[in-house]
């Protein structure tokens, strides 16, 4: 409580009340990392709300232009950690798209699942969060088992539990063992729906949950488009708009998949909104699985995709494109790309310039939970200050991706 | 246009849809180019309210996305300030641009969407541009109390203060970055494709050529100039050094001395010492 202030009040004849302003954080559990939120309320009624974010600022767009195109590509992991390998992908497909590289199909394959198992892993701590924000124990500690399946899956993939780095601009860093393949069907067909279902089983129709999050935080739809909200935020309002439908990139165009929306663009809708894109996300990686085929797993392409080692003890020419790939990179044409996708929190964008140099002259990174966070004085106003919990864990932010 | 090999966002198509905007914002469009199978139009800095407000009411842009700065300091208006814009019912995006310096505000956008505040509030905290009518323009993701703009190019990667816990003072403090080790910028770009630097040993290709060769005809030219000769021409006479009678008999060689005798054959057995100088066979 770092302060009061007396105001006259034309709803008491002039007497004097007061209005709190109270710091909530930077520390605080539910404010989801380092998040300094200043509150004037009225009583336990929530007036104003100014959001104080950059505490976690590092600086990783300058860092960027410091670095080669592939040097600069684990710092994407490192921004949301909660989904990693989609911050990769914006970044991976700009480059990309500025190159004109082709991506052999089993590496647009891989892409994709391993994109929906961070969705999963995403949702699964944003759920588990959001819950334990409300009050509810016990469908955290599950459903971060399933998190920890999906960590293992990218262990096996790519070596690392959560910074993989994997994706690489023209496909990615390695194949899979078929045994992965598998166990991530199994997986699908079997852990995850039933852990899920239990977890979801204590929440969804629960008395308490529904008090804390029904028609809380309304957002019409209007206010939705006007705040720039994008991914669950936006469905919630009712409005179907997801990335990998309307703007699909690799192989999103051929898989089946609903986008869930919601009717009443409440903290709830949020909550259910993300827990149907789990089923869904389970479908395309499902899909996935059964359509994958053999083949390259990156391009072809030596000027942007070193060779295999088996290549360079055979070859000299090979050997000199993996030199010159990891000590000079590649040059990327100049010019300047806008490219967004949909991350499990929203349109991830990143707005890459190039001089024609190897490294990028600007990275502008469009995080997610910029415009969410934003809006938190929107749609707090007129909540009381336990709903403000309930606002934050339904817009699901990650301060290394809002901070950057 | 060149084929689309790659595999990144598609949404509707461009065709036509710059000269439709151009011919639409009239003279506060710049100029409008379409590379990399994006659009981007360039605006006057004044019209960029009315720009926008034209986009999203008339031609379907509803959402502002992002509003990006970006720093080029040959230029003679430096900042760059780019709009992206969707339009979610065509499926389409734009981004509009505009150019600024450091003193010249931009005029806000917040009028037209909210979601402007905390964008134009960091394009300001990163690069000093101004938005006119902007009531909240306060910094937004740098420390309370910053100084500078860190995102223009002339400010230094590794900033100018660092901050650290003090136990004596029991509290954070400011101090100037001293670095350990020099900041180390490694530039691999081929010599032949653009090194701005002097590899060691090129300088010497570009030395210009003499008129007369520099050669010693004489021992007294040293070539290491007047006084070095001159120090030469005392030391150094004409002839070679004069020999000094010293009185006393030279110590010549030694006198060979007599052959010695032969040795006689030593006694007893002859030892086998393979077995101290090779290694045994293990087995």
């Amino acid at each position: 409580m770092s302060g009061l202030t007396y105001e006259q009040s034309p709803t008491t004849d002039g007497e004097e009340i007061s209005n709190y302003t109270i710091n909530f954080g930077p520390q605080h559990p539910a404010a989801h990392g380092v998040l300094r939120m200043v509150m004037e309320l009225d009583g336990e009624i929530i007036e104003r709300i100014d959001p104080h974010v950059g505490l976690l600022h590092r600086g990783t767009e300058k860092l960027i232009e410091y670095k080669t195109y592939l040097q600069a590509l684990p710092y994407f992991d490192r921004l949301d950690y909660c989904s990693p390998l989609a911050q990769e992908y914006s970044y991976v497909l700009a480059i990309e798209k500025l190159l004109n590289v082709e991506v052999p199909e089993r590496a647009q394959y891989l892409r994709v699942l391993f994109a929906e198992l961070t969705r999963i892993c995403n949702h699964m701590l944003n759920i588990g969060a959001h819950v334990m924000d409300v009050g509810a124990m016990t469908p955290n500690l599950w459903v971060f088992e399933l998190r920890e399946d999906c960590m293992n899956f990218f262990e096996r993939a790519s070596g690392a539990r959560m910074h993989a780095a994997w994706f690489r601009p023209g496909g990615v860093h390695q194949d899979v063992p078929l045994k992965l393949l598998t166990d991530i069907g199994d997986w699908v067909d079997g852990r995850l729906p039933e852990l899920f279902g239990d977890a979801m089983s204590l929440v969804l129709d629960n008395r308490i949950f529904k008090q804390r999050n029904v028609d809380i935080a309304h957002v019409s739809k209007e206010d939705a488009i006007a705040w720039g909200f994008s991914g669950p935020m936006i469905r919630a309002a009712g409005v179907p708009w997801d990335l990998r439908k309307s703007q699909p990139y690799d192989v999103y165009d051929r898989m089946n998949f609903e986008i869930p929306i919601g009717t009443n663009s409440d903290c709830y809708d949020r909550f259910m909104v993300r827990v149907k894109e789990v089923y869904e996300s389970a479908k395309i990686i499902k899909q996935c699985l059964a359509e994958m085929p053999e083949g390259p797993i990156a391009s072809e392409d030596r000027k942007v995709a070193p060779p295999k080692r088996a290549e360079m003890k055979q070859s000299m020419e090979a050997l000199i494109h993996h030199f010159k790939l990891y000590t000079e990179g590649f040059h990327v044409p100049a010019g300047e790309v806008y490219v967004a996708t949909e991350s499990p929190k929203g349109e991830f964008g990143v707005y890459l310039v190039s001089d024609g140099s190897n490294k990028p002259y600007r990275c502008k990174i469009r995080p997610t939970a910029f415009s969410h966070l934003q809006a938190m004085d929107f749609m707090c106003k007129g909540h009381m200050l336990p709903d403000a919990t309930a606002i934050l864990g339904a817009i699901d932010v990650v301060f290394g991706e809002c901070d950057r | 246009m060149a084929k689309v090999l790659h595999s990144a966002p598609r949404y509707a198509t461009n065709d036509g849809v710059r000269d439709t905007l151009v011919s639409a914002l009239g003279d506060i469009a710049v100029d409008a180019r379409e590379e990399f199978g994006e659009i981007s139009i360039t605006v006057k800095r004044e019209g960029i309210e009315d720009a926008l407000r034209l986009l999203r009411d008339e031609h379907d842009y509803q959402q502002l996305m992002e509003i990006a700065g970006a720093d080029y300091p040959s230029r003679p208006e430096r900042f760059e300030v780019v709009y992206m814009l969707l339009s979610l019912t065509k499926n389409h995006r734009i981004m509009v641009k505009l150019s600024t310096d450091e003193a010249t505000p931009v005029p806000t956008v917040t009028t037209l969407w909210p979601v402007a505040g905390w964008l134009e509030r960091e394009v300001f905290d990163m690069y000093g541009v101004t938005f006119d009518g902007n009531t909240d323009l306060r910094r937004i993701l740098t420390d309370y109390g910053f100084e500078g703009h860190p995102f223009r190019k002339d400010f230094p990667l590794t900033g100018y203060t660092e901050l650290r816990y003090s136990e004596e003072e029991k509290r954070v403090v400011y101090e100037p970055v001293e670095l350990a080790q020099d900041f180390r910028s490694f530039d691999f770009t081929s010599p032949w494709e653009g090194a701005d630097y002097v590899l060691p040993g090129d300088e010497k290709a570009d030395a210009p050529p003499v008129d007369e060769p520099k050669t010693t005809g004489s021992p007294k030219q040293t070539g290491a100039g007047a006084k070095a000769d001159e120090k030469a021409a005392k030391t150094v006479s004409a002839g070679s050094p004069a020999e000094k009678e010293t009185g006393t008999k030279d110590a010549g060689a030694p006198e060979a001395t007599e052959n010695q005798p032969d040795r006689e054959p030593s006694k007893g057995d002859v030892h086998d010492t393979k077995g101290a100088t090779e290694p045994e066979d293990k087995e």
